[in-house]
């Protein structure tokens, strides 16, 4: 940033900084959201702002310099602030913009030189604009922050392990399947399977809208790993269209156990594991024969 | 010099890998273990890899070589207790351990050994 000279700008900013203030905290009525507490909060961060602003001033107008880390870390904690707040970009950058209007007219009141004026103002611009800049950056920056932590999130909620019987898991997978969402999957399937001490564990795929090579080799890892674990895996949920793709896709399944529906699935995991189901007329409960 | 114990349970050998697997003392275990099934006649080897939490490579292929002498011995392997860390890393790796029969725990494995000799 070439350098520009603010030393009017400093001298009226350091002179007149209540004044500024308190028409800045006026102008910013018409932007601001109705609310006391807000109010309360944003006269104290116009106050803080102004306040490290005209000390920054003081060495120079180079709002990227080393002298503005104060100035910059307040706006950062307000645009995180207004970010988590649901405030829009343009909201939060207007706070500092109307930071102009107020300098502006008051260099204009107090420099009659008009080489001085253009001077100032320019510095008053650039410094601004930097402030502003800086603003929208940061705002940016928490929003982001805010949309991968969802996307974890996202990607924890989305693959539940459940158990169905003793020693047998579900894992529905709903969505499509990539590399990050295969090791999440993987690992939160094998964990359960060491924690539930499973024989076999059901992947449901009905949920996962299309499968290619890359997804089926990723299913394809998930079962090897669980075999190494000494589990079973069983496919089930696989629609018509898919088993046509996975055909023609010359992709090979036939190391694993596949079942059109997580119920004929579950039948096999049952017989597998020794255990049967029967209907109620041919069944006796339990609890009858403990009674009697 | 650091040797891997191989106890014998029954007609079955029992291996537990407690240590950091390194090289030399994997090719002292297929060493040990091969002249082992030949003398107590072993009809199977369970190796337990529980406290196992690194594996390459090279430790992934001894396993499934071991696996492949043993049967040649007439005796079934099962890996047990593998860590989900572990089964992750062979598959990324592309070991996927064909022919070696895996088990959960020692318990399951026995049970499994068992099944298959009987």
């Amino acid at each position: 940033m070439s350098k520009v000279d603010s030393a009017v700008l400093a001298r009226v900013v350091r002179a007149h900084e209540p004044e500024i203030l308190a028409d800045w905290i006026q102008g910013q009525a018409s932007v601001r959201r109705p609310g006391a507490l807000q109010e309360v909060e944003q006269r104290r961060v116009s106050r803080e702002l102004l306040g490290a602003v005209s000390e920054s001033l003081q060495s120079n107008g180079d709002t990227g310099g080393h002298d503005w880390l104060a100035v910059r870390e307040i706006l950062d904690g307000f645009s995180t602030q207004r970010a988590l707040e649901g405030y829009s970009p343009v909201e939060t950058a207007t706070f500092v913009f109307s930071l102009k209007e107020p300098v502006f007219a008051r260099l204009r009141k107090e420099v009659s030189d008009p080489q001085q004026l253009a001077t100032a103002m320019w510095a008053a611009s650039r410094v601004i604009d930097g402030l502003g800049l800086h603003t929208t950056e940061a705002f940016q920056k928490t929003r982001e922050e805010v949309i991968a932590r969802q996307q974890r999130e996202l990607l924890e909620l989305s693959t539940p392990v459940v158990e169905l019987w003793d020693g047998i898991l579900a894992l529905p997978l709903i969505g499509t399947l990539d590399s990050n969402r295969t090791q999440v999957v993987m690992e939160s399937l094998l964990e359960k399977i060491v924690e539930a001490r499973a024989a076999i564990a059901i992947i449901d795929i009905t949920g996962v809208p299309t499968v290619d090579t890359l997804v089926a080799q990723h299913l394809m890892k998930t079962v090897a790993a669980a075999r190494l674990m000494g589990a079973d895996c069983i496919i089930s949920g696989i629609r018509p269209q898919i088993a046509q793709t996975i055909v023609h896709l010359g992709v090979d399944l036939s190391q694993v156990v596949t079942k059109s529906s997580l119920a004929d699935a579950f039948v096999v995991a049952l017989a597998r594991t020794g255990a049967r189901v029967e209907g109620r007329g041919a069944a006796i409960p339990a609890s009858t024969t403990a009674g009697a | 010099m650091e040797r891997i114990p191989i106890l014998r349970m029954g007609r079955f050998l029992l291996v537990t890998i407690q240590v950091d697997m390194h090289d030399q003392l994997a090719l002292t275990l297929q060493d040990d273990l091969t002249q082992r099934i030949v003398k107590d006649r072993a009809k199977g080897v369970l190796i337990d890899i529980s406290s196992l939490d690194v594996v390459d490579s090279f430790i992934g292929r001894m396993i499934s070589n071991i696996a492949g002498m043993s049967r040649v011995l007439d005796a079934q392997t099962v890996v047990v207790g593998m860590r989900p860390a572990v089964a992750i890393t062979l598959v990324e790796l592309g070991l996927d351990l064909a022919g070696v029969r895996t088990a959960l725990n020692v318990e399951k494995g026995m049970a499994l050994l068992q099944g298959a000799t009987a």
